[in-house]
């Protein structure tokens, strides 16, 4: 509801159209009730509808839509400016409890049901909201030239990442708007590289350009907030010349309210929420941040899931408890986990059916990340799938089972990992007493288990991370908020 | 004009104030010349070969560290680097 109500004065008043059967019904009534205590009638189409009661035009819808009239005739009791009783439609025993008359309307029918306000016609509604709202929203109006492709004009502006967007004109915004019950003109994060202070209003336009829906614009904003943290280091994941980028893992019960995908292709294409959310934080980071390539983006090669990189785990199979709540989250919150990754490998094992040969397989497939004489420096998601996870839950493997056993499996001796070793110049700078050490080659609580994937195969995933802890990023975890 | 002609800017709408370059020096003989090394593995044998060089040709070097390449040079030590030196050489390496 908008700040800047106009008033109604005080008493009873009415608000009718012509085009209403039950308000050119109850125009008689109306007269008798202004004849004994006085009505202020407001019109929404024929200034002179009702005859001989002096109507208040309200063809602007002006005061209709600010005081959310649903439907005509609708009468309101207001006292010292605030509406303090509401009757809709015609009811003769309503009506006379209401206004204190009595024998009103004696010919009537006892009830009619009204018509639909002018101010929620279907036609009406956007370019209303645009009106009277529109003043909420404080970002610059950019005009297209009559005679300029709109979608042209998008991509000269270089408000897209490459693919067509779509407009973000005021009324989708306000749509987007409703989204969420934060003001618009809150500050949401300060974004990396040009360290914008970053509001509301700001991610819902990127959100409509990305294609959301309004109920996803919550999603966004929390990974709008997680990735602005120390703790991620978006500027860092944007900045560097590996091919990382901000992966959103979304938990709880809003995935299934979004339709998200957590199954067959999961991490490919055709689910709007995924595809959308992931998107626009993209695009808050490139045009709120100023994030480009080619500018503070600096990557060699990038990955495709830079255009946007979002999906949901499967809870309701998954034979361990959330990502989410295994990093801290209460379970049944709803959050985005964010993690700096890579672009997906497959692994395939169709023949393990105990978690000790699957392990050994991820592990071997997981040494590889980066460079496999490269340890400790960078963290990995595991993207369990289904056929995978039912041995791990037939044989009662905890998460942490399975993360420790992979731990000891990547773990490799000193000697292997040395540089020159196995005639290659990469490796670790290790000193002589250091050969017989076993060093791990993730952190502890990496990989990352995420449990998704679906229909059938025999197939995890594996997301290569970024350089990890205070110096590079590490994964964090941001409560939905509504 | 349809209301869907007017766009609202995604952006962030700041007009990078536009920042004149110092003067470019023309000459480094009796100037301090600033070296960042970035923390990238390396960096310190390219600085190195800078340092001799420029101090045969009448430079005095002052060396700096960023803490880490992942992420921008703390604003103090920018600062630092801008009011002790005439001029700075940001090494990349690898």
């Amino acid at each position: 509801m908008s700040r800047e109500r106009p008033p109604l004065p005080d008493g009873l008043v009415a608000f009718v159209k012509r085009d209403c059967p039950t308000c050119e019904l109850v125009a008689p009534v109306l007269a008798q009730v202004a004849a004994q205590q006085g009505v202020t009638v407001y019109t929404q189409d024929d200034p002179a509808f009702p005859a001989g009661l002096s109507p208040e035009d309200d063809t602007s819808l002006e005061r209709s839509w600010h005081w959310e009239i649903e439907s005509v005739p609708t009468l309101l009791r207001v006292r010292q400016g605030a509406e303090t009783a509401r009757l809709e439609g015609w009811q003769r025993q309503e009506w006379e409890a209401f206004t204190g008359a009595s024998g009103l309307g004696p010919d009537l029918p006892d009830w009619r049901p009204g018509c639909g306000s002018l101010s929620v016609d279907p036609s009406l509604e956007a370019a209303l909201r645009v009106r009277f709202s529109g003043s909420k929203l404080h970002a610059r109006r950019v005009e297209v030239a009559s005679l300029e492709d709109e979608m042209e004009a998008l991509f000269a502006r270089g408000w897209t990442d490459g693919l067509p967007v779509v407009p973000p004109t005021e009324s989708r915004v306000l749509s987007m708007l409703e989204g969420t019950t934060r003001d618009p003109q809150e500050v949401v994060a300060v974004v990396a590289p040009d360290l914008v202070p970053c509001t509301v209003e700001k991610v819902a336009i990127n959100a409509v350009l990305a294609g959301c829906k309004p109920e996803y614009l919550p999603v966004v904003l929390a990974a709008v907030e997680a990735v602005c943290t120390d703790a991620f280091n978006i500027h860092g994941v944007l900045a560097t010349t590996m091919g990382v980028g901000p992966i959103i893992v979304v938990n709880g019960p809003i995935r299934r309210a979004l339709g998200m995908n957590s199954g067959i292709n999961v991490l490919g294409q055709g689910n709007r929420a995924n595809a959308s959310i992931g998107r626009a934080l993209q695009l808050v980071i490139r045009n709120v941040g100023g994030g480009r390539p080619g500018e503070v983006d600096r990557a060699t090669y990038g990955n495709p899931g830079k255009l946007g990189f979002c999906f949901a785990e499967d809870e309701e199979a998954s034979p361990w408890e959330p990502l989410s709540v295994s990093l801290g989250a209460a379970p049944g919150t709803n959050t985005v986990t964010v993690f700096a990754g890579e672009g997906p490998r497959n692994i395939l094992d169709q023949l393990a059916r105990e978690p000790e040969p699957l392990c050994r397989s991820m592990a071997a497939c997981l040494g590889s990340v980066h460079h496999p004489k490269i340890v400790m420096g960078m963290d990995c998601m595991l993207v369990v799938g289904p056929e995978h996870a039912r041995i791990f839950r037939e044989a009662g493997w905890s998460r942490q089972q399975v993360i420790e056993r992979i731990r000891e499996l990547t773990a490799r001796r000193g000697a292997e990992l040395m540089r020159g070793a196995d005639e290659m110049a990469e490796g670790l700078p290790l000193p002589e007493e250091a050969r017989d050490a076993m060093l791990p080659k993730f952190r502890e609580g990496i990989p990352l288990l995420v449990h998704a994937g679906g229909g059938a195969g025999l197939f995890s995933a594996i997301i290569g991370g970024w350089l990890t802890g205070a110096e590079g990023s590490l994964p964090v975890v941001q409560e939905i908020a509504a | 004009m349809s209301e869907s002609r007017i766009l609202l800017d995604p952006t962030s709408e700041r007009q990078p104030g536009n920042r004149p370059r110092a003067p470019r020096l023309a000459t480094v003989s009796g100037k301090t010349i600033g070296l960042l090394d970035i923390s990238k593995p390396r960096g310190d044998i390219f600085l190195d070969t800078l340092e001799a060089g420029l101090t045969e040709r009448g430079a005095t070097v002052v060396r700096y560290r960023k803490p880490t390449f992942a992420k921008p040079a703390p604003v103090d030590l920018r600062h630092e680097i801008a009011t002790q030196c005439d001029a700075v050489v940001e090494a990349l390496a690898d």
